[in-house]
């Protein structure tokens, strides 16, 4: 379910792992409880991003595929 | 305790200091923290007023030009930029290397500011022995 986020990033045009590297900047600056979402035209990034936010402990809200580029929302647990 | 990573930049290539651009990315994204010497060709092109071309390794010098043409088209960050945004993520040190600085003349302000100090063999490899990993590139 689509949860609207505190924090968007729109990193489209950026290449991998910058838009990975956008979120977790993000991630950094986010109180808890917090929903980030990173939009990202580069296909690693519905990869990494999600992998990145299980490692960590974080939740993931869900990976959208939008026209054109990928949304992928988190929130900040902990 | 974190794990930490070394990485000896010695080539001046921009593949190569991309490769450890990122590199250092992916390891600040996994929390490791990595150690960075910057020597010989790499320290160059560390310089602030560095004007030399920029090149492609072998592998790619019969394309370089074109390689290049598309990295500029679509705003690929450098390596350099990648280390500066990984640093802003986690713990990244960059060190000059103390026997290419004399040989080139090169002191610390005559390069990106993100060298944190110019340092001699030694003393990165005493860091080398504390990292689960060191990379030559």
């Amino acid at each position: 379910m689509y949860v609207k986020p505190d924090r968007v990033i729109d990193a489209r045009g950026s290449y991998c792992p910058g838009p990975l590297m956008e979120m977790i900047k993000a991630y950094k600056q986010a109180k808890i409880g917090e929903v980030i979402s990173v939009y990202s035209t580069d296909a690693g990034t519905k990869k990494d991003a999600p992998a990145w936010i299980a490692k960590s402990g974080q939740e993931l809200v869900g990976v959208f595929e939008r026209e054109g580029y990928y949304e992928i929302v988190m929130r900040k647990v902990k | 305790m974190a794990k930490t990573m070394s990485i000896v930049l010695d080539s001046g290539t921009i593949d190569k200091i991309a490769a450890a651009g990122v590199i250092t990315s992916g390891a600040v994204a996994n929390g490791v923290d990595v150690n960075i010497f910057v020597t010989f060709w790499a320290l160059l092109k560390f310089r602030k007023n560095d004007d030399t071309p920029n090149k492609l390794s072998y592998d790619g010098a019969d394309i370089s030009d074109m390689v290049l043409k598309k990295m500029g088209e679509k705003k690929v960050q450098s390596g350099i930029e990648m280390i500066k945004n990984a640093k802003e993520i986690g713990n990244v040190h960059v060190y000059g290397c103390a026997l290419m600085s004399d040989v080139m003349d090169i002191k610390k302000e005559d390069l990106d500011d993100i060298v944190e100090d110019i340092i001699g063999v030694s003393e990165f490899v005493s860091m080398s022995e504390e990292s689960y990993t060191t990379l030559f590139i």
